[in-house]
C-alpha cells in the first residue's frame, strides 16, 4: 500500500478585522472527500453560540444530540426540527475565546443526509455534538452566524479539504 | 505554552493543518452488496500517527450498532481495553463505559442500522497514536456521533482504547457487532506526518 500525495488543503480562511455576524464560505469545491471548519472566536457582547446554516437552508432541517460540560454539571439533550444547526452550548463569554473543530464528511454527495461531529472548548465549557442536516444536496455554502452580537475583532475562521485516496 | 514557527508566526493548530502534514493512504467506499468489515493491509511506517475518518451505517434489524477496531488480525480480547463518555438520547443522561477482555477490538463508537432513521450515518474521526512504535502499546481516540431528528436514535460519544501491544500496526480491520456495512459508508485512511 503506497502513499499518495498530500492532503487536508486550506480551502477559505477569515481572520475578522471588525465585529462580524456572520461568515460565509460560498463556491465550495466538490472535489474532496470531507470537510473540517476550524473556528477560534471571542464574544464582544455576551455568550455567543456558533450556529451553522447550510447551502442557505432556513427552513427547520436542523437537529443536533449534544452533551456538555461546565466544570460543575454536565447536560445532555437532543433538539429537533431546528432552523439553525447550533453546535453545541459551548460558547464564548465576553472576552473570552471558544474553539471549535467541526468534522463534514463526506459533504458533496447527493445520497444522503449530512451528518457533522464537533469538539468544543472555551475557558468555561467542554462538549462534543452530533448534528443532522436533513437534505441530501451536496454542501457548497457554509453560513457560520453568531446569534445575538457578533464575533469579535481577531476571531479566526478557517476552512479545510481532505482528499481521501483514489 | 504557545508553539509558534519562526517563519510564518503561525501558531499550535494553524502550524500543523497548514504544512500539508496528512497524506492519504487508503479510502473504501461501500458499493450496493454491503460488507462485513473493511481492512486496511501493508499500512506503511513512515508516519507518526495514523487518522481513520468514516462515515457509517449497517444492515442489522435495529436502530443502531456498535463499531470496532481491530489490529494485525489480533483477535485475543485480553489484549484490547477501551473507556467512552457518551449520550444517547433516550431520556438517560450522559453515561461512561469500560471494557476489558470483553471484545477482540476497541470501541470505536455506533453507526445506524436498518430501522434507524432513513438516509442517516454515523461520523467518526480516530486517531491511533505512534503507530509504529516498537516500544510502546497502542493508543486510539475517537470522536463518534449520530443523528436523526427523532428520539432515541441521536448518539455523540468520546473514546480512547488501547491495544496492548508493541507490535507496529500494520493492518486495521473496522466492523460493526451485529451487521454489514451498507451501501455508501465510507472509510479513510490517511497518515500524519510529525
Amino acid at each position: 500500500m503506497a502513499a499518495k500525495t498530500g492532503t487536508y488543503t486550506l480551502i477559505a480562511s477569515n481572520t475578522l478585522a471588525a465585529i462580524t455576524t456572520e461568515i460565509t464560505f460560498s463556491s465550495i469545491p466538490a472535489t474532496y472527500t470531507d470537510l473540517v471548519v476550524v473556528v477560534n472566536y471571542k464574544a464582544n457582547n455576551g455568550g455567543k453560540y456558533l450556529t451553522m446554516r447550510l447551502n442557505g437552508d432556513t427552513g427547520t432541517n436542523y437537529s443536533r444530540t449534544e452533551i456538555f460540560a461546565d466544570g460543575t454539571s454536565i447536560t445532555s439533550q437532543n433538539l429537533t426540527n431546528e432552523s439553525y444547526a447550533y453546535i453545541n452550548s459551548v460558547y464564548a463569554s465576553t472576552g473570552t475565546w471558544a474553539t471549535f473543530i467541526l468534522n463534514l464528511n463526506d459533504y458533496s454527495n447527493t445520497t444522503t443526509f449530512k451528518s457533522i461531529v464537533t469538539r468544543s472548548n472555551s475557558s468555561t465549557y467542554v462538549g462534543m455534538n452530533a448534528n443532522l442536516w436533513r437534505s441530501t444536496a451536496a454542501i457548497n455554502t457554509i453560513f457560520l452566524t453568531a446569534l445575538g452580537s457578533g464575533y469579535d475583532v481577531g476571531s479566526t475562521f478557517k476552512l479545510y479539504g481532505i482528499e481521501a485516496a483514489k | 505554552m504557545s508553539i509558534t514557527s519562526a517563519k510564518t508566526g503561525s501558531t499550535s493548530l494553524s502550524l500543523a493543518l497548514e504544512n500539508n502534514f496528512m497524506e492519504p493512504i487508503a479510502s473504501t467506499l461501500v458499493g450496493a452488496g454491503g460488507t462485513n468489515s473493511i481492512i486496511f493491509n501493508d499500512i506503511p511506517q513512515t508516519y507518526k500517527n495514523l487518522q481513520i475518518r468514516l462515515m457509517s451505517r449497517n444492515d442489522r434489524a435495529s436502530t443502531g450498532d456498535t463499531l470496532g477496531i481491530q489490529f494485525n488480525g489480533d483477535t485475543s480480547i485480553n489484549n484490547y481495553v477501551w473507556q467512552h463518555s457518551m449520550y444517547t438520547n433516550n431520556g438517560s443522561a450522559g453515561a461512561a463505559g469500560y471494557g476489558s477482555g470483553v471484545n477482540a477490538s476497541i470501541y470505536l463508537g455506533e453507526c445506524p442500522s436498518a430501522n434507524a432513521s432513513a438516509s442517516i450515518f454515523a461520523v467518526s474521526v480516530a486517531d491511533i497514536l505512534d503507530y509504529a512504535s516498537t516500544s510502546k502499546n497502542k493508543t486510539l481516540r475517537s470522536l463518534n456521533g449520530k443523528e436523526a431528528n427523532v428520539s432515541a436514535q441521536g448518539f455523540v460519544s468520546l473514546s480512547s482504547g488501547v491495544w496492548l501491544s508493541t507490535t507496529p500496526i500494520s493492518s486495521i480491520k473496522i466492523f460493526s457487532n451485529n451487521g454489514n456495512f451498507v451501501q455508501y459508508s465510507r472509510f479513510s485512511l490517511y497518515g500524519i506526518k510529525v
